[in-house]
């Protein structure tokens, strides 16, 4: 019997080790990862032509049966979903990833709680000091803190992995910037969910199957 | 040259009184490209002794200047923690001539409430449009961020602006701009203003669809359009007056 073909997932490089976590812990060997830059989230009018690219870059090697977008909309105003329309490749739901880990209710609750709340990944606490703190120029003109975070009072930790390093590092960030800390564990159950809502075609032509099935 | 009090001279230590007009005001313009506030304030002060009129220097060194740092920020060169320097330097040379410009007739292009749509507070970019249309001669009454339609349609009702400027950076909160614009439809008053929308993940299409009269892409193009339609305006209500008589 042929095992299932393969599929492509295109990430977003600040997803990619919670999405090879996804695919390790399920055992999903016939899922492809391939990232696009994750510093295009400050630049997002960009990722709708690279994804493109990508995909079809990917269509041109005729080794996929499906090809997957794990991205959010990130700031592109619709014309990513718009790219991936056209390309004919699902996306997983949510504006940005803080979404997708949270889930759009818990999200949207948190947001009605506090506005004023800054949303740090593992992705994000690991990277803190070269993102936030030299991405937007804190280390050279550290008084820039109130035009950036004056209107914020809280870092809310969204945390994939149980790493009590990694959430002694958000407690940091979070005083680095003088906002107070909540913790609110997402695991990576919102990538896995949209991961397994595909059928998963077979190799040999016709014969389908569910992969919660497998 | 000159010793330059409490700083350490350098070859690049100029002292300001020391440049004529064309020269201070070119060292302006690099100095707010730089974000350095303090010599901002002292080129502008140094203008004002001068003679010249507030709404000079406002234009030909701080907004001149801006609009450079406008063009380097469009192209790439420079970034958002830069022209936060630099708008900040701005603001310590608008804190000078501000109470000057009232005082001193200096034109008045008309009004503009703008704030930051409900959901969202990312608030440089208004800041920044905001700035630049005040030096452009706009009263700005900026209503800060998260706005709800009621807050918008509060603070067209105190100010009676010509322009209602509303601004989103999140694909979330860009929608709710056709909600106020509904408001404004429901209540009969759409086309008592100016509806100009900005931010990021916005564009001309979406400006059109959500009924606002433009999508302005940065500052200096903000303020060119609100010129713009400001003189059509003008020109309608001067035929309106006109067909009354
Ligand atoms: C700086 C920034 C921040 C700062 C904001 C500080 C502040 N006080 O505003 C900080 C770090 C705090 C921040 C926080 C967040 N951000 Co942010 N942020 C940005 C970033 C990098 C730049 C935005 C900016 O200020 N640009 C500089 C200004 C000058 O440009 P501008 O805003 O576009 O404005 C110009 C024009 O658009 C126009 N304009 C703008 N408004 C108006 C209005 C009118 C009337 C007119 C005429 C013109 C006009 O003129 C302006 C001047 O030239 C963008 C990415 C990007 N490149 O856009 C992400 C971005 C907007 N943020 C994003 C996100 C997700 C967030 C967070 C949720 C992230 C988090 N980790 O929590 C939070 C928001 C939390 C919340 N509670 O809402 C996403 C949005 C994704 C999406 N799907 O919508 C983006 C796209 C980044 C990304 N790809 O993830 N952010």
């Amino acid at each position: 019997m042929n095992g299932p073909a393969s599929i492509l997932l295109i990430g977003c490089g600040a997803l990619a080790r919670e999405i090879i976590w996804a695919i390790e812990k399920n055992n999903w060997g016939h899922m492809e990862l391939t990232c696009l830059p994750a510093d295009l989230h400050n630049r997002p009018q960009h990722i709708p032509d690279a994804i493109r690219a990508k995909i079809r870059a990917a269509k041109a090697t005729g080794k996929y049966s499906d090809i997957f977008a794990v991205y959010g909309d990130c700031g592109t105003g619709g014309l990513l979903d718009k790219v991936l329309e056209e390309e004919g490749v699902a996306r997983i739901g949510g504006a940005h990833c803080y979404e997708f880990y949270a889930g759009s209710t818990v999200f949207e609750a948190m947001a009605e709680e506090e506005l004023g709340s800054l949303y740090l990944t593992d992705y994000l606490v690991r990277f803190f000091d070269r993102l936030i703190i030299k991405g937007l120029g804190l280390d050279r003109f550290p008084h820039l803190r109130v035009d950036y975070f004056g209107h914020y009072k809280r870092v809310v930790y969204l945390s994939q992995k149980a790493d009590n390093g990694l959430l002694e590092q958000a407690k940091a960030a979070a005083r680095r910037l003088d906002l107070e800390f909540v913790h609110r564990p997402t695991g990576i159950g919102g990538i896995e969910m949209f991961l397994k809502s595909f059928p998963v075609r077979a190799s040999e032509e016709g014969s389908e199957r569910v992969l919660q099935e497998a | 040259m000159a010793e330059n009090d409490g700083q350490v001279d350098g070859e690049d230590d100029v002292v300001l009184a020391e440049l004529n007009d064309a020269d201070l005001v070119a060292q302006m313009h690099d100095d707010l490209y730089d974000g350095l506030a303090d010599e901002i304030a002292e080129g502008t002060n140094i203008l004002l002794q001068r003679d010249w009129e507030p709404y000079k220097v406002l234009t030909e060194a701080l907004v001149e200047g801006m609009r450079i740092v406008g063009i380097d920020f469009r192209d790439g060169i420079l970034f958002v923690p830069e022209v936060l320097q630099s708008a900040n330097a701005m603001k310590a040379g608008m804190a000078i001539l501000r109470p000057l410009l009232a005082e001193s007739g200096a034109p008045r292009m008309g009004k503009i409430v703008i704030g930051t749509v409900k959901g969202d507070i990312h608030d440089i970019g208004k800041n920044l449009v905001g700035m630049m249309m005040e030096g452009a001669g706009f009263e700005v009454i900026d209503i800060g961020i998260n706005n709800d339609v009621d807050a918008y349609l509060t603070a067209l009702d105190e100010h009676q602006p010509d322009i209602l400027g509303m601004s989103a950076l999140l694909t979330t909160t860009m929608p709710y701009m056709k909600v106020v614009v509904e408001a404004l439809k429901e209540k009969g008053i759409r086309n008592d203003y100016i509806v100009l929308v900005g931010g990021a993940p916005l564009n001309e299409e979406f400006a059109d669809n959500v009924g606002a009269d433009a999508y302005c892409r940065d500052a200096a193009i903000s303020v060119e359009i609100a010129k713009e339609f400001m003189s059509k305006r003008q020109g309608s209500a001067a035929a309106v007056g006109m067909a009354a008589q």
